[in-house]
């Protein structure tokens, strides 16, 4: 987030209203200071410390073992407690990010299958979070537009369809050409799936979050119809699965001859993408008027901005960087469509955008949290014994209190914020 | 000037509308009529069982018959649009895509019967859930909260439902355990709407995951062993005499208590809003804050209890997921219906008879997929689960004129 820093000389009017949306403290460096630039850190980092401690009375308190402690004395129910919590989340540890210890003894024994092995929970997090940040971004550039797509998940699919198709159908093409087609392909399908309901809102006003709301729930019929069995896109073995893509579409992997590191060149391409975002959003013409038109469109059509227009392109962006998700999960890992299934991206990206504050940095950061929770959980659950949701529970935790973060200041008596500092991302149903 | 370009726009809209009814017309022609064999006949059956007193004898005709006249009518609602022009056009708009349903019906069941009242019946048991839904999106939204969390509301009703009719072994105490579950998911909406002033979108999604997060957990530790998840189920209340009425009778009047209830509430809840203080009350406090609070009126408080019962209602949109059939709590079973609700609060523009016409719209898209799976009709179920999405998004565009919301929907209120 460090990035705001260098952006003020140029864009200095726009930072003005940045302050409103953003809400980041160090936007202002004369008024915040030195301090101020890790300030906008201050309020996400207790959201997460104080949704994992909740998170942690919640796995103590559904834990038999630790009643029945309770029984014997509140000293042994105590430390009972404590030790329920420290193995889930010593679990939730190592399957995010390994096993410390294993990963030192593997660096001096110079073995590469061992390094490998034990950074296997790192790369997972990796892999996780990089659907995660294309998702992210694409929730944030709405909410930089003033809009709020809740569609991400529909323009999964719809991109997940085109790219895989491009992947399976065509042949004999050299993976420089088909892999940058089919994550092309991606991309257009997630654009004209977001463009419809941006077009709607640009023409008639019709709210897009209801609109991408539908739009979800018809992606997610049309994929079923194209992959069920006997559909024009199913394999045809009675599987309701698309056929294989070609291996010049794949996205290749860091490390090819161990299939099971299933990180692959798209966590560079994320990163990439999200600095090209950023690049957009904050240095470009386009990237104005979007913000302008997410913050005042009245303004923004005095200003002789041509508003619809503005918001038919930010759909589209936004669905373009949500197709970019489904194309790299498919071309990189899956490397086919099943039906039917449930990405659960859309929603989770909202949080992401919330967490990143709608800035691509921000997205990062707090994408390559929420891989090392899904890895971290899986871990859990097959360690500790504790249900894989509770991820959901820690996600809608941090969300309500990055949300109002008068919460977070009363329980910590942190100072009063400065003027200005407040989060509006919608506007109702206007 | 600008009367001029508003009459332009009115003029223009009303040939729009007669040349889409010309079309519904030409669209029967050419999509059904050439499927149809000569002599084929539809039979539309009415009478379920033999259990209603007067039976009604099947209506059979000619199925080009049935295509031909429901065209005719289209036309002819089309050209008299664009010959004097209809005064309720939106009313007319309505008759006419209840023509073109009639003709995919008569298409649909040519050579074969189709049970209009069992369809009825189906549709108003699946437009339930999404009417409790509405319902509560209007009781929130009208006093100026949107509640995007109706469905973390339900999907929490569903959960505490099954766990406390299962402990009390009683239907009742699964419908209280479900008003609780919504009236506490509510709560934190309110909490976080009125008293921290937090972006409402952001409140209800954040609601949402937490309380799909939270049923699963709890499911999946607690529910596994059946003991906890168990309820027992309504059974169905024929109403006295209303009951034998024919057609009606076993469509509406032949269900159970949740059902009942449903269009209890629909009433009061309409009754309530446009004829009591409440009602007046809540409607200003949506509408304009500031007057109403410069009349007396307590802004948050006619807030925090609007939400409340907004949750409470949506609670028993999740009890009747689990209380009236399936008789157990599953994760995510209420597998969207909150949205649909929400898109049905708006296609019935905020009202709450306007909210039950939409949900029985969805119902019945719904259960006429099942119906024509049953006919072996040539169209993929999944198209015909689209239509609703589809006609949602149609009519918000604006055929229908736009649908408004309440003036101070999602502001949050701060006293002066």
């Amino acid at each position: 987030m460090g990035n705001q820093e260098v952006e003020d000389p140029r864009t200095g009017n726009a930072q003005e209203h940045q302050g409103e949306t953003g809400g980041a403290p160090e936007d202002r460096p004369s008024q915040a200071g030195r301090r101020g630039r890790f300030r906008g850190l201050v309020l996400p980092a207790m959201a997460i410390i104080t949704a994992l401690i909740i998170g942690a009375l919640f796995i103590a308190i559904t834990d038999e073992s630790v009643y029945e402690a309770f029984r014997d004395g509140i000293g042994q129910g105590i430390v009972r407690a404590f030790l329920v919590i420290g193995r889930a989340y010593g679990a939730f540890y190592v399957g995010a990010f390994g096993n410390p210890v294993q990963i030192v003894r593997a660096i001096f024994s110079g073995s590469s299958t061992q390094i490998l092995r034990a950074i296997y929970p790192i790369t997972e997090t990796l892999r996780i979070a990089t659907p995660y940040i294309f998702a992210g971004l694409a929730v944030a550039f709405g909410f930089q537009g003033g809009l709020f797509n809740i569609g991400a998940e529909g323009q999964y699919f719809v991109a997940g369809l085109t790219s895989v198709f491009v992947g399976y159908s065509l042949r004999g093409v050299p993976q420089i050409i088909h892999l940058p087609l089919a994550l092309l392909a991606g991309m257009v399908g997630g654009a004209l799936w977001a463009a419809i309901p941006g077009y709607l809102k640009g023409k008639t006003g019709a709210h897009e979050v209801i609109n991408t709301i539908m739009m979800n729930y018809i992606a997610f019929r049309l994929a079923e119809f194209m992959l069920d069995v006997g559909g024009p896109m199913a394999r045809g073995d009675g599987r309701p699965v698309s056929p294989d893509i070609q291996p010049s579409a794949y996205l290749p992997q860091f490390f090819p001859n161990r299939i099971d590191l299933r990180v692959n060149l798209g966590i560079v391409l994320a990163l990439a993408v999200a600095w090209l975002v950023w690049w957009l959003l904050y240095k470009t013409t386009l990237g104005y008027e979007i913000r302008t038109v997410g913050l005042n469109p009245r303004a923004a059509r005095y200003a002789g901005m041509n508003v619809p227009r503005t918001i038919l392109v930010t759909m589209a962006i936004s669905g373009a960087l949500a197709g970019l998700s489904a194309a790299t999960d498919i071309l990189g890992v899956l490397h086919f469509m099943p039906n039917a299934f449930y990405s659960g991206y859309g929603f989770d990206a909202i949080a992401l955008a919330l967490l990143g504050k709608s800035h691509p940095g921000g997205v990062v950061l707090a994408s390559l949290l929420f891989g090392a929770l899904r890895a971290g959980a899986r871990n859990m659950q097959g360690i500790a014994r504790v249900p894989i949701d509770i991820t959901s529970v820690l996600q809608g935790l941090i969300i309500v209190f990055i949300a109002a973060p008068e919460i977070i200041r009363m329980i910590y008596r942190l100072r009063q914020p400065v003027k200005g500092e407040t989060l509006t991302l919608t506007r109702g149903w206007g | 000037m600008t009367v001029m370009k508003t009459a332009s726009k009115a003029r223009r809209r009303a040939i729009t509308m007669g040349v889409l009814f010309l079309l519904f017309a030409l669209a029967i022609l050419i999509l059904f009529t050439p499927g149809v064999e000569q002599g084929q006949k539809t039979t539309f059956a009415f009478s379920e069982a033999r259990s209603e007193s007067f039976v009604i004898g099947n209506l059979v005709f000619a199925t080009r018959f049935g295509l031909y006249l429901m065209a005719a009518l289209c036309a002819f609602a089309g050209a008299w649009q664009l010959a004097k022009g209809f005064e309720h056009v939106n009313v007319v708009l309505g008759i006419v895509a209840g023509f073109f349903v009639v003709a995919f019906l008569t298409w649909a069941a040519r050579g074969q019967s189709m049970n209009l009242t069992g369809m009825a019946r189906s549709s108003l048991l699946r437009a339930i859930p999404i009417t409790l839904a509405a319902l509560s999106g209007v009781m929130c939204e009208r006093s100026g909260v949107i509640n995007i969390g109706i469905e973390g509301m339900m999907l929490m009703g569903a959960f505490l439902s099954a766990v406390t009719g299962s402990l009390g072994r009683s239907v009742w105490a699964g419908l209280f355990g479900a008003m609780l579950g919504g009236a506490l998911m509510a709560g934190l909406l309110a909490i976080l709407a009125i008293r921290y002033k937090v972006d409402q979108v952001i409140a209800g999604t954040a609601i949402n995951i937490l309380a799909t997060g939270l049923t699963s957990y709890l499911s999946s530790r607690y529910l596994q062993s059946g003991s906890l998840n168990s309820p027992p189920t309504f059974r169905p209340v024929p109403v006295p005499l209303l009951s034998r009425i024919p057609i009606i009778g076993p469509a509406v009047f032949n269900h159970t208590v949740p059902v009942y209830l449903t269009m209890i509430l629909v009433v009061l809840i309409q009754v309530m809003l446009y004829y009591t203080r409440w009602g007046l009350r809540t409607r200003a406090v949506g509408e304009h804050p500031q007057a109403a609070d410069t009349l007396g009126v307590n802004v948050f408080k006619i807030r925090y209890i609007n939400v409340l019962l907004g949750g409470v209602v949506a609670g028993l949109g999740g009890a009747y997921l689990v209380l009236s059939s399936v008789a157990r709590f599953d994760e995510l079973m209420t597998a969207g219906k909150g949205f649909i609700g929400l898109a049905a609060m708006i296609f019935g523009k905020w009202n709450p008879v306007g909210a039950l016409g939409s949900s029985l719209i969805f119902g019945f898209a719904d259960s006429l997929q099942t119906r024509l799976a049953i006919l072996a009709v040539p169209i993929p179920s999944q198209f015909l689960l689209m239509a609703p999405y589809l006609v949602t998004m149609v009519v918000l565009a604006g055929v229908v004129g736009q649908s408004r919301a309440p003036a101070a929907d999602g502001v949050p209120y701060e006293k002066e």
